[in-house]
């Protein structure tokens, strides 16, 4: 290189070089700080399976536990609201539970192992506030012909006994179905279906 | 005596005179402060940019007190700021000041924004001045809602269930997305913890940056006035505008009366009303947070609550999220959908006149609904609001490109 002059090449190729090599170390470097922000381990460690006794629940009642910081929701059904949930599927998004929000083996009318119970997870599938449980016969804004169900105070989004999701509500799916199995006749076991439902369930 | 102060004098311009050769101090002060032309027929409207930047200083204090006795986890959030209430010496008084600043913060700006709206603050050539203030009130938005998860009181929680499940709405990255933020499967203490560390150190970094870019933006432009004529164009023979005074020590004399009638009213809230009747600080917040139930009516501070009207009113999630999101940014386009060569309310036509009267009551009533149970005429009145708001941006290239405007004065009146 003459005195004088510049020699814009190299000073491209410095350029390009010195771009190209911290641009990747900028990449490289922000890998651990967006990763930090998942779940840790710790994190994913808690929220194993919880053990759940129903015997004391009633016709008609709703009991909720936490699993995994969730409110996880039991309700015992009596045999009039089963047999209303298949009147209603006119005006439900996803009668059939063709979303999957549940394991296989509650995808049913009644979105359950034993129809006399219903778990799921206490959310509203919109924003993730805790709806309501408003009986049949409870006061509510909905007119006579309620038939029961959740509504979620925070967006107006309405379920019915089976957590199945109205129409015209903002809430898009049904109720999720967390996994789950009847270790004996009055206690479930919610986060785990290893033994397989179907089998030991029922009777 | 005299000869004492002649030499005090004398001393004190050698300092200045030192520093000034190694760093530019009196060439600041005259460019933004002593010689900087602010337009002179200001009124009661141009008060909300100062008053901004004090209730700034002001949280920034008390938030400063606050972190010294809050803790931020699960166990001990709540606690702490019970204590903090109750046995931290005027520790009532900081946490109040903080509380009522975080209200008086939005009242200022949206009276800020509103005087950019009238007088057409946001057009040619004051557009990035405008998007710098637009980035300062998003990043408000942020900071008042990480620090809302804070006392772990019921609202707090369930609040920020609501706005981070905003995010799960994204098509498929949107859960991921939504447990990333979270770091976490539910609201918890890992999650109270980094909103700490957003509130008190990462976005109030951000805010201060970006107050700096605005006060630099105004102070390269100039201020707009409510004749929203340039006095930039009739100089005298020393090239300052015919029309303008320089900031201080007009201005900032007028603004220190400003700053004591606000003070009067601040401290009034802070003493005497610092809840506001629930609308400053809401009642289902002073119960610790219960991830099982939810408050039997969740509402968000009022200043959020048109937006979360409109979230309300649209019946699909992803498209509900949208909308929301939209009815926040749309302010952004105000300079480029404003066709008319008017600037200034005074000189504006009827049909500018009407939309933004129109505007203004729908920003309220949406505020209003937003507070209520979504009742299905609540949902019905928020749906009809939440179409006028939009229709005010969306139609104002063409209401706007053919007003009555009158004619506008050459110089400032």
């Amino acid at each position: 290189m003459q005195d004088g002059g510049i020699d814009k090449k190299r000073r491209h190729f410095l350029t390009a070089a010195a771009t190209v090599v911290g641009g990747a170390g900028v990449i490289a470097t922000a890998i651990p700080f967006v990763s930090t922000l998942s779940p840790s381990a710790k994190t994913k460690a808690v929220g194993g399976p919880i053990e759940v006794d129903i015997s004391g629940l009633k016709l008609g009642e709703r009991m909720v536990e936490k699993w995994r910081g969730k409110p996880v929701w039991i309700l015992r059904r009596s045999e009039e609201s089963l047999a209303d949930l298949s009147g209603m599927t006119d005006i439900l998004r996803d009668p059939e539970s063709e979303v999957e929000q549940q394991p296989e083996y509650a995808k049913n009318e009644y979105r359950s192992v034993n129809p006399e119970y219903l778990v799921v997870i206490g959310l509203c599938t919109h924003l993730g506030c805790s709806p309501n449980y408003l009986a049949r016969n409870e006061a509510n804004d909905f007119g006579a012909d309620w038939k029961g169900g959740f509504f979620c105070p925070c967006h107006g989004s309405k379920f019915d006994l089976a957590g199945r999701v109205y129409k015209g509500v903002p809430a898009p799916d049904n109720l999720v179905v967390p996994k789950y199995q009847f270790i004996s006749k009055s206690k479930i076991l919610i986060g785990d279906d290893s033994v397989g439902n179907g089998t030991g369930a029922s009777s | 005596m005299s000869k004492l102060i002649n030499g005090g004098i004398k001393l004190l311009n050698n300092t200045l005179g030192w520093i000034d050769d190694r760093f530019p101090l009196t060439k600041t002060w005259n460019e933004h402060l002593a010689q900087y032309y602010a337009p002179k027929n200001f009124n009661f409207w141009y008060y909300f940019g100062s008053l901004a930047l004090l209730v700034l200083v002001i949280q920034i204090v008390t938030g400063i007190w606050l972190t010294m006795n809050y803790k931020p986890s699960a166990e001990h959030a709540f606690a702490s700021v019970e204590y903090i209430m109750r046995d931290v010496n005027w520790g009532w008084w900081i946490r109040y000041m903080h509380s009522t600043g975080s209200s008086a913060f939005f009242i200022v700006i949206y009276l800020h924004m509103f005087r950019g709206m009238m007088y057409g603050s946001y057009k040619r050539p004051r557009e990035l001045l405008w998007l710098t203030g637009m980035f300062i009130y998003l990043i408000l938005m942020a900071e008042a809602f990480f620090g809302y998860l804070l006392p772990w009181g019921q609202m707090s929680y369930w609040g920020a269930q609501v706005i981070i499940s905003l995010f799960g709405a994204i098509p498929f990255i949107g859960p991921e997305l939504a447990e990333w933020i979270r770091g976490d499967y539910v609201v918890s203490d890992v999650t109270l913890n980094r909103f700490f560390s957003f509130h008190v150190i990462a976005v109030p970094l951000v805010l201060c940056g970006l107050v700096g870019l605005h006060i630099f933006a105004l102070h390269e432009v100039g201020s707009n006035n409510p004749d929203g004529v340039e006095i930039k164009k009739h100089k005298d023979a020393n090239g300052i505008p015919l029309d303008g005074i320089p900031f201080h020590p007009y201005y900032t004399v007028k603004d220190i009366v400003a700053v004591v009638v606000f003070l009067i009213f601040f401290c009034l809230v802070v003493f005497f009303n610092p809840e506001m009747g629930g609308y400053f600080l809401e009642h289902a917040n002073f119960i610790p947070a219960d991830p099982l139930k939810t408050p039997e009516h969740i509402a968000p501070v009022w200043y959020f609550t048109p937006f979360y009207a409109i979230l309300r009113a649209v019946p699909d999630k992803l498209l509900g999220v949208v909308a929301m999101g939209a009815s926040t940014l749309i302010f952004m386009t105000l300079p480029w959908l404003d066709r008319s060569p008017v600037k200034s309310i005074r000189y504006r036509g009827w049909k500018y006149r009407t939309a933004l009267t129109i505007f203004v009551i729908t920003f309220i009533s949406l505020g209003w609904l937003g507070m209520q149970v979504a009742t299905p005429n609540v949902t019905l009145a928020s749906r009809i609001f939440a179409v006028i708001y939009f229709l005010f941006f969306l139609l104002m290239p063409f209401y706007t490109a053919n007003d009555t405007d009158k004619p506008v004065p050459d110089r400032v009146t």
